[in-house]
């Protein structure tokens, strides 16, 4: 008997207790203008451009506003910014801010700090970097007007403004703004609908964040990043808990009102508790995958490559990390998140349909591999890494492939990974990992489908192919031409294995039922979250 | 004995220097990088050792050891790295929710260990007997979550009596300072009772055996003074040791127990740290521990003095 077994049978006993004969927990007479919030990880640093952690991002996009917003239909929309125009040439666009805004200090949002936030921005985002190597000059025209002048055009200048991705474009003080992008700020001042309340921040267990009533909403209705961010609670406490059971059985007393990620195996418990709602958080969920080291035998060759993926049982990958409910998964014969605009399955057959290992193995033999120890790098403090590499090793010895099963931390493989040495000096075979849906849904923020060498993320792939169509997928010009690169795109990765996608997966949100408001979206966002006593 | 303890507060300082070292080194070669968790996946080498300079990871060991410990001489004990708070702050948010646990877990554990260990010694092979020394086989045998969570289901969840987790400074009142850790404490405390308990009535037993015993019930005293005046304090002296033994233990246990009752101390602090490769806050945590593991031996070394008037120094 495992901690998690043990978890998992004692909270579902206290559903049972609790379900139909819930009496008032000892804190729900709480103030209903406080929500209390079990977010998915701890909230360890607070500068959204210096550390560019999700929960970060969550946290930060309630203190600070951006330029434009994500919509729920992925589109970017204006949000801080009144009105915007681009020359006939795409090279100089204008823009002019909403009048009325304001930091939390009481001091006005002027052009100035938006062209010192957009600087810090830029050099750290990855869309930040490409626009700022096409970056004639960016200057602040009069207080609420800032010019920004290209030396060739970027169509996707309003996405990367308005991209929920981290890091994202935070609106801050010029004199915040101004401190270098790899040293942390220090000062929370925001732009946003809620402060940052530095003074009750114990980091790993709790932060607050207050309602900032002269802040100015849009007037749309809110959709994800954009519209009229209403706060209708005072207060949000952030309270870490990195125990599930605990968090499970404090949703059920009535001692927090909304947990972001229940685990899968306590949900059960949650749905039966008539006070709990329960739904799928994020729709753009995750994309499973582990990368192979392209330097090095026997994933150099890309034969051996794809004789991995041609065994691969996404499904197995899928039932180890969410378990059996089939809610929460699909196949993912692709790279890119199902049901957004973009999803392909280009030349994805060969993650479709029956594992052939006869042909895998053949394929691997004609690669030249001859039992050297493939070294599978395997996080086991993280579960769905854990998860992932148990699978792996049990496909690759299928395979008569040697594994050496290196059984570490994330924060190992997050430096180890960096290795490009060989795997028995210091470097490896394979890792594995996931990706956010909200990261997968073009190739502007998505960094592991880059196959540019040297350049590329972990396991530096080299796929001419592939990047020829990321290219093309920026120089479109309408959804038809991005579709068709997209596709191209995804044969060419997968043809070359770019890395290998392990499925794609969902995960559950849970909440009070006295709490109203929650939306879906790839974050939690608080503006219309509303709790009655 | 004032001077011995001089001499013993003097002796602390090179274990402290070989500990920090120590720690020091350990860290400086262990895998993993802060620079890189805190850069984030998206990151190219060039940001990762960017961050890296920043932070002054890329300099030598020594420049980086002797830089640290010119700022622990000069009682700085450095800035997290991820935070950007002091380390000092930190342990200070951190060091009430701990000291609460512990303090509450001790006079539990001596409150209810002591007397158990002298009844089952008083009543040695009766009944009695084997029930406690069956509690402290049961007590000594539950890993300290499995206790939590099944008290948590209990006393929280099915009864409504307490929280499940959390806590409450004693500046909001004594009571809700309290309940929050009442739980924690009986989880934590049911190891440190079975021990103490145990060796209490090993130590009693052998106690009970001396002539001077005999001598005082032909005297005719009762049977309490024979046991918590007479036998007890000749007993005391390996009951005191187990207990500043158990006080390790506690600092282990209290990593567990605060993340199962989501405790907002050192014990989740360390493991947070750890896990983030957050290097100025281990060290100062560890640098902590170990002073407080130092000082309680210096103190049981004095009760030693105070419960046997035998012992010198």
């Amino acid at each position: 008997m495992d901690r998690r077994t043990v978890l998992k049978g004692l909270a579902g006993a206290g559903g049972l207790a609790l379900t139909g004969l819930s009496a008032p927990a000892i804190a729900q007479g709480a103030s209903a203008r406080t929500l209390r919030f079990v977010p998915q990880a701890n909230l360890a640093n607070f500068d959204p451009i210096w550390g560019t952690q999700y929960v970060v991002r969550n946290a930060a996009a309630m203190v600070w506003d951006t330029l434009y917003g994500i919509d729920s239909s992925l589109q970017p929309q204006r949000q801080m910014v009144e009105s915007e125009e681009v020359t006939d040439d795409g090279t100089t666009w204008t823009f002019k801010l909403r009048p009325g805004l304001k930091f939390h200090d009481g001091e006005p949002v002027l052009s100035k700090d938006v062209v010192a936030s957009l600087t810090r921005w830029s050099a750290r985002d990855p869309m930040g970097l490409m626009i700022k190597a096409l970056q004639q000059e960016l200057t602040a025209v009069d207080d609420r007007t800032f010019k920004w002048v290209l030396k060739q055009p970027f169509p996707k200048m309003l996405y990367a403004l308005a991209k929920n991705n981290s890091p994202c474009g935070f609106i801050m003080p010029e004199r915040i703004a101004q401190t270098d992008p790899f040293k942390q700020i220090t000062d929370y001042v925001g732009s946003g609908p809620m402060k940052f309340a530095k003074g009750e921040w114990v980091p790993g267990a709790k932060a607050v964040f207050e309602k900032f009533t002269d802040y100015v909403p849009r007037q749309e209705k809110a959709s994800w990043l954009a519209g009229g961010k209403q706060i209708l609670v005072d207060r949000v406490e952030w309270i870490v808990m990195p125990d599930p059971a605990t968090a499970a059985a404090a949703l059920q007393n009535g001692e927090v009102d909304w947990w972001e990620s229940p685990i899968a195996d306590l949900v059960p418990v949650l749905k039966k508790n008539k006070n709990i709602g329960v739904d799928i958080g994020d729709p753009l969920g995750n994309i499973g995958s582990f990368r192979m080291n392209h330097l090095f035998a026997p994933f150099n060759d890309v034969r051996a490559r794809r004789a991995v993926l041609m065994a691969l049982s996404q499904e197995d990958y899928m039932r180890a990390i969410v378990g059996d409910d089939t809610a929460l998964w699909k196949p993912l014969p692709g790279f890119f998140t199902p049901d957004t605009p973009l999803y392909s399955e280009a030349g994805g057959e060969i993650l479709k349909g029956k594992r052939d290992f006869d042909a895998a193995k053949k394929l691997l033999a004609e690669s030249g591999y001859s039992g050297q120890p493939v070294t599978c790098l395997v996080a086991q403090d993280q579960p769905i890494t854990k998860a992932q590499g148990d699978v792996t090793a049990d496909l690759l010895k299928k395979l008569g492939m040697n594994v050496d099963f290196v059984a570490t931390d994330w924060g190992t493989v997050g430096s180890r990974r960096a290795q490009k040495t060989p795997p028995g000096q210091g470097g490896w075979n394979m890792f594995h990992t996931w990706h956010a849906g909200a990261d997968c849904i073009n190739p502007a923020p998505y960094t592991a489908i880059r196959a540019n060498g040297d350049k590329a993320w972990f396991g530096w792939p080299n796929s001419p192919g592939t990047e020829k169509e990321v290219a093309s997928w920026f120089e479109a010009k309408n959804l038809d031409e991005e579709k068709a690169a997209i596709g191209r795109l995804n044969k060419a990765a997968l043809d070359d294995v770019v890395y290998a996608p392990t499925g794609f997966f969902l995960s559950y949100t849970a909440w009070r039922k006295n709490v109203s408001g929650i939306t879906k979206g790839p974050l939690p966002f608080f503006w219309g979250v509303s709790k009655s006593a | 004995m004032l001077s011995y303890i001089l001499r013993r507060v003097v002796a602390t300082l090179p274990v402290m220097a070989i500990v920090a070292l120590f720690v020091f080194s350990l860290l400086y070669i262990a895998p993993g990088d802060p620079a890189v968790v805190i850069a984030g996946d998206q990151a190219s080498p060039e940001d990762v050792e960017r961050i890296r300079q920043s932070l002054g990871l890329n300099r030598p060991f020594l420049v980086q050891f002797g830089s640290w410990v010119w700022r622990i001489l000069h009682g700085d004990l450095g800035t997290s790295i991820f935070t950007n708070l002091p380390v000092s702050a930190m342990i200070g948010q951190r060091l009430g929710p701990t000291l609460s646990l512990m303090i509450v877990t001790l006079l539990l554990t001596i409150v209810v260990a002591v007397p158990l260990g002298v009844v089952a010694a008083w009543k040695a092979g009766s009944l009695i007997d084997r029930v406690i020394m069956g509690f402290a086989v049961f007590g000594f045998s539950l890993p300290v979550f499995v206790v939590g969570y099944m008290l948590a289901y209990i006393f929280a969840l099915e009864l409504e009596w307490l929280p499940v987790q959390g806590y409450t400074p004693l500046s909001s009142g004594f009571w809700p300072w309290l309940e929050n850790l009442i739980l924690p404490a009986v989880a934590l405390g049911c190891v440190y009772i079975a021990l103490v308990a145990r060796i209490t009535r090993a130590a009693m037993l052998e106690v009970l055996q001396q002539d001077y015993i005999r001598t005082a019930k032909a005297k005719g005293l009762g049977q309490g003074g024979i046991l918590f005046i007479h036998a007890l304090k000749n007993a005391a002296v390996p009951i005191v040791t187990v207990i500043g033994i158990g006080i390790a233990l506690l600092i282990g246990g209290a990593v567990v127990t605060e993340s199962v009752f989501a405790i907002p101390g050192l014990g989740r602090l360390t493991i947070d740290a750890i896990l983030r490769r957050d290097y100025p806050v281990i060290q100062g945590i560890v640098l902590l521990f170990s002073f407080v593991y130092v000082l309680v031996n210096l103190m049981i070394d004095v009760v030693y003095t105070l419960v046997d008037p035998r012992i010198r120094y």
